[in-house]
């Protein structure tokens, strides 16, 4: 089998994938959780509990206000300790609903036994209507919430359904695990979604350094309308512009969404939460987390509440080493450091990287020797160095004709730049600063 | 030979006359008609072309002056209310005096006060910190001391204290053109009145959280407890969102509320020192 990949740019992290192979560990919740009414990209939901009040395990406690939010429901019983602002990963204070545990009493509708159930009873609709009211957002990290892309615009018609089974990101072991662990009710996962999408076809793509998942999903979807792919290893394959380039050879236009050449792009983590929800009645309220760093004692695979500390997994995979200088947040290519360790596992945390001293050193940033190197490994194609010198002399209209609003904010240039610019922090920062001139332009 | 020099010389000379008559009708076919009053206006404002007026530079601001009707919101900072009337004499216009403003740092957390809970080493800016996280300190609306105000100051007129990293305002030399209130992602820095002998008393805290928390993370912090809002006597003193201001123009630099404050956030400076205890002082001034 022939491997494809994406054609422009892209870089070779060394991966290190320490906790690769390891079972998923259910983790018992912490004494007190901390969960967000804002754990999505869209508008913050609204609280509906008190301080108080009694909870059990997949009670609603934020509902969604608008089309893009999501509900979010309680993921331990216990009782409310306060409604009130908490630290999140940036250290800037969101509004937060904290519970004390007490027990594990979970809502009676939802189906905890572990038998699998295969047959999809509901229609297209009822499907969205499961995922609306379990909170499902995508899971690979970006946190849009899932209902909105099933929801096909008008005059657009999904032809694909592309499961994004590629973890490009170092480090990150969770949706290998899921594939290695949860295969069957990912694949009916899989058949969900296409129903919900009134798609014929599926590709689940996977990076070729998990021959393991791949041969796995290809004896599951055997006989299946579900075809697995297998791909060459490169970063950031896992992003959805460049995993269409990947498998279907289509390009999604600037400013586009794959939605318009045809597709839609769900992670595996995202599709197992929809299996969830739909066939066993139960909201997203734990997600699979990789705890790992060259140094922890035991890296691993958690299955955690939404709301846990941070600190409380690092505990469970051996506690915090020594040789300790950075706790990201996510993968090592696009997470970030977090400023404290109390701040609580949301819907988008799919790892924990610990990063030692040494890993973490940064090389004094010098001028650019004008080497290119960014520019040729720009998976969109841009110009990370022009884009830097726009940036810093705030030339912000200039950085909106040179596309900047189509960066992923991979990181790709930041990582190969031999003298070590800040690439994409000043991208980042034109990107905010356009995004609020195109605003500001649509308010006139 | 001499009659190659000859030829050449006339030549050009028959070129350059030609050219010469057919620009000075272009130039005069096409002239543009400007006021001379504007460069005579540009000649007399302060040339630091900063942008404080609101205008592009100097020679925007100058045309605006020449060309407005209404000079209400044509005001120069730098020159200040002198160069202001300059000009209005030139123009046979009046100007519309302002009081004169200087900026000033609403931040104490040096990290004697405001801990500093982890190290921060992406690229020195504050926009770019400001985007990522809340800061070193963990306050969200703190300074976060990589000096963005420094780099816009085109005065010299603010400078990093190494011992506290916190930017400070040189009076004498501050034009108030705004540049460092721009620069700063968290708007710490504010115009305020400028006062006799550089006087001043402000909050100087911006942070809008509930007092528990925000003494959390700075000893110094604002707490919104209202104690300055009650002994007050011009009523010069709002609370908003957890947080004290002191209208500049209303107050009369009493010096009340600097007493009262039980975190030392707000600041008077450049005052002869109190001749009594802080708690005395009080006492007496209630009585």
């Amino acid at each position: 089998m022939k491997l494809k990949t994406f054609s422009m740019g892209g870089v070779h992290p060394p991966e290190n994938k320490l906790s690769a192979g390891r079972e998923i560990r259910e983790l018992s919740p912490s004494d007190v959780v901390v969960i967000p009414v804002s754990q999505h990209l869209g508008t913050p939901s609204k609280v509906i509990v008190e301080r108080g009040d009694q909870v059990k395990v997949g009670q609603l406690i934020a509902r969604a206000e608008g089309f893009v939010s999501t509900n979010i429901h309680a993921s331990v019983s216990g009782k409310v300790s306060k409604v009130d602002i908490f630290p999140d990963s940036s250290g800037y204070r969101r509004l937060a609903v904290q519970i004390k545990v007490n027990g594990d009493e979970w809502v009676e509708t939802i189906d905890r036994s572990g038998t699998l159930v295969k047959e999809i009873s509901l229609d297209a609709e009822e499907i969205r209507k499961r995922i609306v009211e379990a909170g499902i957002v995508g899971l690979g990290g970006a946190t849009f919430p899932t209902h909105v892309k099933l929801t096909t615009p008008r005059g657009k018609k999904a032809e694909y359904l592309i499961v994004n089974g590629v973890e490009c990101e170092p480090y990150l072991t969770s949706d290998h695990a899921l594939m290695m662990e949860r295969s069957s009710a990912l694949l009916v996962g899989i058949q969900i979604m296409m129903k919900g999408l009134g798609v014929e076809k599926a590709i689940l793509g996977i990076e070729s350094n998990k021959p393991d998942a791949i041969s796995r999903m290809q004896e599951i979807t055997r006989g299946t309308a579900i075809s697995v792919q297998g791909l060459k290893v490169k970063y950031p394959q896992g992003g959805e512009k460049q995993l269409v380039k990947a498998l279907l050879n289509r390009e999604v236009p600037s400013g586009g969404l794959p939605i318009d050449v045809g597709v839609v792009v769900f992670n595996v983590g995202t599709v197992h939460a929809a299996y969830e929800a739909v066939q066993k009645n139960k909201p997203l309220i734990e997600r699979v987390v990789t705890v790992t760093g060259k140094y922890l004692k035991q890296p691993s695979n958690f299955r955690v509440r939404i709301g846990t500390p941070v600190s409380h997994l690092i505990e469970q995979a051996g506690g915090l080493p020594e040789d300790t200088a950075k706790v990201i947040n996510g993968g090592p290519m696009m997470g970030k450091a977090l400023a404290s360790l109390d701040v609580p596992v949301v819907k988008g945390t799919s790892g924990i990287v610990l990063i030692s001293n040494e890993e973490a050193r940064r090389k004094a940033v010098i001028q650019c020797i004008r080497c290119t190197r960014c520019v040729q490994v720009c998976p969109m194609g841009l110009e990370p160095y022009l884009m830097m010198n726009l940036a810093e002399k705030e030339m912000f209209e200039r950085m909106e004709t040179e596309r900047v609003l189509d960066c992923i904010e991979c990181g790709s240039c930041s990582y190969t730049c031999p003298s070590s610019r800040p690439l994409l922090d000043y991208i980042r920062l034109g990107k905010a600063e356009v995004a609020k001139l195109v605003r500001s332009r649509k308010a006139v | 030979m001499n009659q190659i020099i000859i030829v050449t010389i006339i030549t050009l000379v028959g070129i350059g006359t030609a050219a010469a008559v057919i620009l000075y009708f272009v130039a005069q076919r096409f002239k543009v008609y400007e006021d001379p009053r504007i460069d005579e206006v540009e000649e007399a404002l302060p040339g630091a072309n900063c942008g404080g007026c609101g205008y592009a530079g100097c020679r925007a601001f100058a045309e605006a002056l020449v060309k407005n009707e209404s000079w209400d919101d044509l005001y120069c900072p730098v020159g200040g209310n002198e160069n202001m009337a300059k000009v209005a004499e030139l123009l046979g216009k009046e100007a519309v005096e302002q009081a004169p403003q200087v900026a000033v740092v609403r931040c104490y957390g040096t990290p004697e006060f405001r801990a500093r809970t982890n190290e921060y080493d992406g690229a020195p800016t504050c926009a770019i910190a400001h985007q990522l996280y809340a800061g070193e300190g963990g306050c969200p609306h703190g300074c976060l001391g990589l000096g963005d105000c420094v780099v816009a100051c085109d005065f010299d007129a603010i400078h990093m204290n190494p011992a506290t990293g916190l930017p400070e305002v040189v009076d004498d030399k501050c034009t108030a053109c705004g540049a460092c209130v721009e620069a700063c992602p968290r708007d710490i820095i504010e115009l305020r009145k400028k006062n006799k002998k550089d006087r001043k008393i402000f909050v100087c805290c911006i942070n809008e959280e509930k007092g528990a928390v925000a003494i959390k993370n700075c000893k110094v912090a604002c707490i919104g407890c209202s104690k300055c809002y009650d002994v007050c006597p011009y009523d010069a003193i709002t609370m908003n969102n957890n947080l004290a201001y002191i209208d500049p123009v209303k107050c009369k630099l009493c010096r009340k509320c600097v007493v009262v404050c039980p975190t030392n956030a707000i600041h008077e400076i450049n005052f002869p020192p109190r001749k009594t205890e802080k708690t005395e002082a009080v006492e007496e001034e209630n009585k």
